[in-house]
């Protein structure tokens, strides 16, 4: 099962770890998809995530413009239009249950910035 | 054999009446129960009988309508035999008693039981009144008292589809509830011209009326029943005096309660005109061995049909059967109540009977909504309301009337919706005696007791004192008095500001300034927890500014700033921003306006003049805020804060130099002030208004500070606002020279950016004060805290520090990486598309950019 998905899963090398803002985020262009990335300092550990820049409620490419922080437990970023919570591992929307959005894969290699597609 | 054991029972008390005294109580309802209650807590020697009329002993009759959603009477029950007999309380069911015999003091059942007394509690409650109406004795027409009669209304409920009640009074309609959710078609027919005629006024009762009908009620007012005969669709027709009639199936009488005394009548006890046991302050009767309490006693003319009174009662007969204080005194009748899901609330004098009696009232008749205030003659007490539709008011105009509160200037604003002065009772106004939980008699100073007694939690104080554990209402106003009490003994009570931080916005502010902070990073490490959040990030961004005034984008700040703040614009719904330089005062050049108009017009932006007194250039993407913000300063513009909360605008009039009525040069001075405060971060935004004279045409008094000129100098108004709930600012200081005007102002604000909390403007803030514009005065004028020079200090340093954010930012190139949309590529963001209207910009609706080709895309620039 793990040779197939390394077979299937493309790494895309998107930008430079310069390019990143620590606890904060930027977006990337990637196939005509923009994807929000956000590089997380937390207790002494680096985090990178991934997840799509529009806001599904505030129908706006602005998710990496958002705040990021902790909310019960989770690394969340908070939409600047309407401040709904989204988890940055899993693009599940804590205010609303029928929400979500798409999250990525993210890998750092020699300060190049990666994210997966399928 | 009952009367065997019984006698037996006599001979023991007999035995043992030298040292134990006999108390007998007739009657086992709420009161009843509450008063042996009361005396077993009293601990004092009394053998105590109890002689239950009914085949039950006591339990809830207020609830007695949950038993049709499902209670049971053991649910309802207030105790059981095995309770009183572990408190050595004899306690007879089915125990009607028939006889009194004063002179050798013993009181005789319906069986012949003989019971001994050496004092004698009646306790017989009230019985249902049933007009006298030929047919009213029928098989299904029924009253609503007992546990026995709500069996006897399902099993005729359930033979019927049809149900009248009649009365249309507090337990009438509640009864009436009970039918319907029976499933029955219900009707309430009322003798009155309007419902709840004692707690209601007209207006009040026919908007409940309208309401009732709503949920499938019908309501006939003024019908005067003359017979119940038998029907012809169903089992019965009442007819009424106007000639009209109505079928039904059953008949429910709920037209008020007489009180049960006619032991009292026949044994020669001072009865009422209108019948009720008269009794005392210590609740005797005429008797001094016999006491009255609950719904059968007459007080001062009066019967009360609530518990709450009843209780009181019960309290004095046990304070003085043991020479304790405590007298009757009267008792509140205010309800508030959910009637078929209708907001019901009467306090006091609802009718305004009080001579001199003035009234204010607010309806809003699309919302169903009606309030009424009473308040005396000198407009400084409240003496009664009336609430239908939205009871929130109730807690706080109670407070005032139970407790004689001195009213505010304009008492409607205790009643209007969108008063945001609506003047809060904080803690504090309540004195010592003042009830905060009516159903468990609970004064503030039993409260402060109990702290005092090592309870630090509401929690403990719950259960030591019993507040709020009756009907809740009192739940707010409970600990609003606890938090108050515990903070003034110094007891931490949770206000933190999210949770990352257990701090309020005006600690943290502290701790920043104190131990020389400079980075949220330093910050969460000392005293946060996890990462922080959209709440704590630009609350600390905000004090940061406040405290070193430092370049805002600085890179360690960068994360913490609401994206307004982060891209110098404020966001608007498609991702784009708006640019809005300032413009002090609202004077601009030619020169500067053909310069707003050759950059929107480079730039494609739509442009409004904005409500501050200045030009607003919206539609900018993110990648173009640089270039042009770059166009902008070279031309001598700045920043305008439009995106923070800081110093917004100061608003002007002309003034004296154009206008013939101005006394003042009030634009020089609106620039001069907007000059001086306009790098201030601060709790919330900040307005200013400058008028040039009394005229007031800068609506300075809608401000957070509003400034008029008047002959000798200035006025200065501090907390007014605009927006959701407006608020006038208050007269703070006149006819002030240039010097103290910007003396004072240093401090207000100043002040307020250090104590007030997150996003609270002037007003609330002020408000929250405890000793509000009184104590803020002080503050300001009186240096009664001696930090007046260090506030100025401070001012005086945030002024000397200004920089313009945008001219700082288009100077570096590590903060201009920020303003791009893609880390890896040139392309904007497709999804921001404009169509034209009006001669500008504005942007596509989704189904214009659907049909897609006719918008108009930005050229990238
Ligand atoms: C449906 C309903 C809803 C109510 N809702 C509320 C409410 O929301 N809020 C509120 O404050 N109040 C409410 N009340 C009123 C409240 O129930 C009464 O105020 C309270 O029960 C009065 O208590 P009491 O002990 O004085 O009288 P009762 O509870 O009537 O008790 C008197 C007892 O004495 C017995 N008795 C009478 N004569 C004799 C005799 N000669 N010998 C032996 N026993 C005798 C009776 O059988 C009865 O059991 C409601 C009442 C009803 C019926
Ligand atoms: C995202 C939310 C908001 C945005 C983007 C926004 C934007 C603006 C802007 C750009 C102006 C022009 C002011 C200037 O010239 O600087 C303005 C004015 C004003 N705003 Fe807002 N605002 C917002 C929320 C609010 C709220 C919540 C209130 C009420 C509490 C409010 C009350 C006002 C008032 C009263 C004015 C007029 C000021 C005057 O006439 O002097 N705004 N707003
Ligand atoms: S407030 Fe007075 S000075 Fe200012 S414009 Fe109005 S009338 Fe003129
Ligand atoms: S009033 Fe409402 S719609 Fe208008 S600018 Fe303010 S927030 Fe926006
Ligand atoms: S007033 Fe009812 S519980 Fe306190």
């Amino acid at each position: 099962m793990q040779a197939q998905a390394e077979v299937l899963t493309t790494w895309n090398d998107v930008c430079h770890t310069d390019d990143l803002v620590t606890n904060s985020g930027v977006c990337v262009l990637l196939e005509g998809k923009q994807i929000a990335l956000f590089k997380i300092q937390i207790e002494g550990n680096t985090q990178y995530f991934g997840v799509s820049n529009w806001d599904p409620i505030g129908q706006a490419n602005v998710l990496y413009r958002g705040i990021v922080g902790t909310l019960q437990g989770n690394i969340v970023v908070a939409s600047p239009l309407y401040k709904e919570h989204y988890v940055l591992a899993t693009g599940q929307c804590l205010e609303r249950d029928d929400v979500s959005i798409q999250s990525y894969e993210v890998r750092v290699e020699q300060n190049r910035v990666f994210i997966a597609t399928l | 054999m009952g009367f065997f054991l019984l006698k037996i029972k006599v001979n023991e008390m007999t035995l043992s009446s030298q040292q134990q005294q006999r108390i007998v109580i007739i009657g086992n309802g709420m009161v009843g129960h509450h008063f042996v209650e009361q005396l077993i807590n009293s601990k004092a020697d009394y053998h105590i009988t109890v002689l239950s009329g009914e085949g039950r002993l006591a339990y809830d009759r207020v609830y007695l309508s949950s038993y049709f959603t499902g209670k049971t009477a053991a649910d309802l029950a207030l105790t059981d035999e095995k309770t009183y007999k572990q408190w050595g309380v004899n306690a007879v069911t089915g125990a009607w008693v028939t006889d009194i015999d004063r002179t050798h003091q013993v009181v005789t059942t319906k069986d012949g039981t003989v019971y001994p007394y050496d004092k004698l509690v009646l306790a017989t409650g009230s019985y249902p009144f049933v007009p006298p109406i030929p047919g009213n004795e029928q098989e299904h027409c029924l009253v609503y008292r007992t546990i026995e009669d709500l069996e006897s209304i399902s099993a005729s409920a359930a033979q019927s589809k049809i149900g009248v009640v009649v009365g249309g009074g507090l337990l009438g309609l509640e009864a009436a509830n009970a039918l319907k959710s029976a499933g029955l078609e219900t009707h309430v027919v009322e003798f009155a011209p309007q419902l709840m005629a004692v707690q209601l006024d007209a207006m009040g009762g026919s908007l409940l009326k309208d309401k009732i009908e709503a949920l499938g009620v019908q309501v006939h007012t003024q019908k005067a029943t003359e017979i119940i005969e038998a029907g012809e669709q169903c089992r019965y027709r009442m007819k009424f005096s106007d000639g009209s009639h109505l079928e039904t199936d059953m008949v429910l009488f709920s037209a008020g309660i007489r009180p049960s005394d006619q032991l009292a009548r026949e044994f020669e006890l001072a009865v009422g005109e209108r019948g009720g046991i008269v009794i005392d302050n210590q609740c005797k009767t005429s008797d001094p061995n016999i006491y009255a309490i609950g719904e059968c006693a007459l007080w001062e003319k009066r019967i009360y049909g609530l518990v709450a009174p009843g209780y009181a009662m019960a309290r004095a007969a046990v304070a003085s059967l043991t020479n304790n204080e405590g007298e009757f005194a009267g008792a509140d009748m205010s309800t508030k109540l959910k009637l078929m899901g209708v907001e019901v609330g009467s306090i006091g004098d609802a009718h305004g009977n009080t001579s001199g009696a003035l009234v204010y009232t607010y309806h809003d008749q699309p919302a169903g909504v009606y309030k009424k205030l009473v308040v005396d003659e000198a407009k400084a007490q409240v003496l009664g309301a009336v609430l239908i539709g939205d009871t929130s008011d109730y807690d706080t105009l109670l407070q005032y009337a139970l407790n004689n509160i001195a009213l505010p200037d304009a008492p409607e604003a205790l009643i209007l919706p969108s008063s945001g002065d609506k003047p809060l009772l904080g803690a504090d106004a309540l004195g010592d005696s003042a009830t905060i939980c009516s159903c468990h008699n609970v004064s503030k100073g039993d409260i402060v007791e109990a702290i005092e007694g090592g309870s630090c939690s509401l929690g403990d104080i719950k259960s030591c004192t019993k507040a709020s554990t009756g009907c809740g209402g009192c739940s707010a106003l409970l600990k609003n008095v606890v938090d108050a009490e515990l903070e003034k003994r110094g007891v931490e009570v949770s206000k933190a500001i999210c949770e990352h931080f257990n701090h309020t916005r005006q600690e943290l502010y502290h701790l920043i300034q104190v131990e020389n902070i400079e980075t949220f990073d330093a910050l969460l490490e000392k005293h946060g927890k996890g990462l922080g959040c959209e709440i704590c990030k630009p609350a600390a961004a905000s004090i940061f500014a406040s405290v070193w005034n430092d370049y805002i984008l600085r890179q360690a700040h960068q994360p913490l700033q609401d994206t307004n703040d982060t891209y110098l614009g404020n966001m608007q719904k498609d991702g784009t921003y708006s640019v809005v330089p300032r413009v002090a005062g609202g004077e601009i050049t030619p020169d500067k306006l053909i310069l707003l108009g050759e950059v929107a017009k480079e730039y494609n932006l739509y442009t409004k003049i904005t409500g501050g007194q200045r030009v607003d250039l919206f539609g900018a993407r993110v990648e173009q805020l640089p270039a042009i913000w770059q166009k902008l300063v070279a031309g001598g513009f700045e920043t305008g804060h439009a995106y923070a909360k800081s110093l917004r605008t100061v608003k002007s009039c002309v003034g004296s130099t154009w206008c013939r009525f101005g006394v003042q040069d009030s634009v020089g001075q609106a620039i001069d002030l907007e000059n001086r405060y306009k790098g201030l971060r601060a709790p919330h935004k900040i307005k200013f208004g400058v008028s040039g004279c009394t005229r007031e045409c800068a609506e300075a008094q809608g401000k957070d500070i509003g400034i008029i000129a008047t002959e000798n100098g200035w006025n200065l108004y501090v907390c007014g606002n605009g927006g959701m709930k407006p608020r006038h600012a208050d007269l703070f200081a006149t006819d002030l020279d240039d010097a103290t005007l910007v003396k004072y102002i240093d401090r207000v604000l100043m002040f307020y950016t250090k104590t007030a909390d997150r996003l609270q403007r002037t007003s609330v803030w002020m408000e929250n004060l405890e000793g509000g514009l009184d104590y803020l005065k002080s503050v300001v004028i009186d240096d009664s805290l001696g930090i007046c020079d260090d506030l100025e200090a401070q001012m005086q340093h945030i002024t000397d520090s200004y920089q313009c954010e945008w001219k700082t930012t288009i100077e570096s190139p590590e903060a201009l990486k920020r303003f791009r949309q893609f880390v890896n590529s040139d392309e904007t963001d497709s999804n921001i598309q404009f169509v034209t209207e009006r001669d500008q910009i504005r942007p596509a609706t989704s189904a214009e950019k659907y049909v897609g080709q006719q918008a108009i895309p930005v050229d990238i620039i």
